[in-house]
């Protein structure tokens, strides 16, 4: 697996990803309330916040599943309303869900991902050898994938988001449910493809180690908004000496730990949890 | 813009639309078909129903006498129209599986993808047909089995599957539609039970369109169930005859599915929310 560093990236002066008074309402809520935010080529950037803090639902916009309401966002230099096509080829996506198709092997799922992502046949085979064996799962090519362990499932879909070569890897709590050692696995491979490649990761998270350990830079939603944004050692700075990741979420999010996160989102980790044993 | 350019060659790299949107399709369909494949326990349940009616409806309801069916027996009248009520009854809940994947995330990683969304349809929709063709298989094994004139040919037999796969994909990509307006398996359920008894009983399944009050004849000629069973009942059964002729029934079909799929296709994409 070799996402080339394209040679595109220096002329183009134009960032990862670039929101500008993004806004998305459901109804009366305002899940995503006119953020602006912009992520480099080849950075690592933590969207950090408490359940229905609006995490997931700017992912979701920034990889075409959901529309707008208002503001714009560009992703690779393209427009996610009006180019979705060009962002897709660009982007590569693991949902919070586990979303490997048990009933088809690893070999199985990589191929459906392959043509549907347009890689010509003949490319077909080395690329997804390649990409099994960037992510240490080689010898499982051929079993069923409800027969993975949560982590191998994990990894199996981070294959499957980069075997197209984006240029953005977008994560929705890459790491929920994982044992540390699977966690720590998924870190190891996370930052091998910022630094072999320069990959450009979006990730959600609610793990402050994964935010200090992976995370170049750190936004913390609240409610909607960005109430914070910098680098872990800058915002730890922001509240005071000593301070942590966790000082600074609570900080940033305070008073919402009991509140926030619709039933569906709990149910929804829930699940996750529950397939991941 | 430089970037743009070379986005264009490796578009045309990936071969034309045409090919791609072949491509796709048969992508998703290929993977259904697999998984069929690999668990087919599946399409022996499914054996059951169409069995029951046949076997015991049937074989009750030839005493009655009461049916005008031509110059065919009830049985044999009955029979295309319990393929046709087989085909819809599983087709339609083809949306409780959609919605399995929404729940899962299988269905995000498909829409994140830069495949056509109609392909991304049809492969489901091509899938239902496949299933759709195990269900003829079976039926056409009954039908031997209790010496009902079925035409053993060729021709016959492959417009059989084409109507098959056709109506098939017309009631699993409507069940698509209504996946994506209702989006929880505990609505759709409620509306998918709703919905599968009044269009089989709403068509000429099981008796003929004279036979109804005017009312009902005039919706059951709206169903594309009547069609289906219509150009069935010509195609499988010896002496049978197409009411409304297969040209009818076929353009119906067709132009029934191209605007399911159309409007399918559009709306696929809200089902991520």
């Amino acid at each position: 697996m070799r996402p080339e560093k394209s040679a595109t990236e220096e002329t183009r002066a134009e960032s990862a990803v670039a929101l500008e008074s993004l806004t998305r309402r459901f109804g009366d809520i305002t899940a995503v309330d006119s953020i602006s935010l912009e992520i480099s080529y080849g950075e690592i950037f933590g969207l950090l916040g408490p359940n229905g803090a609006g995490k997931s639902t700017t992912i979701k916009i920034l990889t075409t599943l959901l529309e707008k309401n208002s503001g714009s966002a560009r992703v690779a230099g393209f427009d996610v309303a009006e180019e979705p096509s060009e962002v897709r080829n660009q982007i590569g996506y693991v949902p919070q869900a586990l979303s490997a198709d048990g009933g088809l092997t690893a070999w199985e799922n990589l191929t459906l991902t392959a043509k549907l992502y347009d890689i010509p046949a003949r490319e077909r085979a080395p690329r997804i050898n390649d990409t099994l064996g960037f992510i240490g799962l080689a010898e499982f090519a051929d079993r069923l994938v409800k027969t993975f362990s949560g982590g191998m499932i994990r990894r199996l879909e981070l294959a499957m988001a980069m075997l197209h070569r984006p240029r953005i890897l977008f994560l929705d709590e890459p790491t929920i449910g994982l044992d540390p050692v699977a966690k720590r696995a998924m870190w190891e491979k996370l930052l091998e493809l910022k630094k072999g490649y320069g990959m450009t990761i979006l990730l959600t998270t609610h793990d402050m180690d994964e935010a200090d350990l992976l995370c170049d830079r750190l936004a913390i939603m609240h409610k909607g908004r960005i109430t914070a944004s910098g680098t872990p050692a800058g915002l730890k700075a922001s509240v005071g000496e000593g301070a942590t990741l966790e000082d600074v979420f609570a900080r940033y999010s305070k008073g919402v730990m009991t509140e926030g996160g619709s039933y569906r989102d709990v149910r929804q980790a829930r699940r996750t949890l529950n397939r991941l044993g | 813009m430089f970037a743009k350019q070379e986005e264009r060659s490796t578009a045309s790299d990936k071969g034309s639309a045409v090919a791609r949107f072949c491509k796709h399709t048969l992508a998703v369909a290929e993977v259904e078909l697999i998984k069929l494949l690999r668990d087919p326990t599946e399409l022996f349940t499914r054996a059951v129903q169409p069995v029951l009616w046949i076997v015991i409806f049937g074989q009750v309801f030839s005493r009655a006498r009461g049916v005008p069916t031509g110059n065919i027996s009830y049985l044999a009248f009955m029979t295309p129209g319990i393929l046709a009520q087989s085909v819809l009854f599983s087709a339609i809940f083809y949306g409780i599986a959609v919605i399995w994947e929404r729940d899962l995330g299988i269905l995000h990683k498909m829409l994140v993808s830069p495949a056509y969304r109609a392909a991304l349809v049809l492969g489901k929709a091509l899938s239902s047909g496949l299933r759709g063709i195990s269900q003829t298989i079976i039926i056409y094994l009954i039908a031997l089995v209790m010496h009902i004139p079925v035409r053993l040919e060729f021709l016959a037999i492959t417009e059989v599957l084409f109507a098959v796969v056709l109506g098939s994909a017309i009631f699993s990509t409507f069940s698509l539609i209504i996946a994506c307006v209702v989006k929880t398996r505990e609505r759709f359920m409620g509306i998918g039970q709703v919905m599968t008894m009044p269009l089989f009983f709403a068509s000429n399944a099981i008796y003929p369109l004279e036979l109804m009050p005017r009312w009902l004849r005039v919706i059951a000629l709206g169903n594309p169930l009547t069609y289906l069973v219509d150009a069935l009942r010509g195609l499988m059964i010896t002496g049978g005859v197409t009411t409304s002729g297969y040209a009818v029934d076929f353009a119906v079909l067709a132009v029934v599915f191209l605007a399911m799929l159309a409007t399918a296709s559009r709306i696929y994409q809200t089902l991520a929310k």
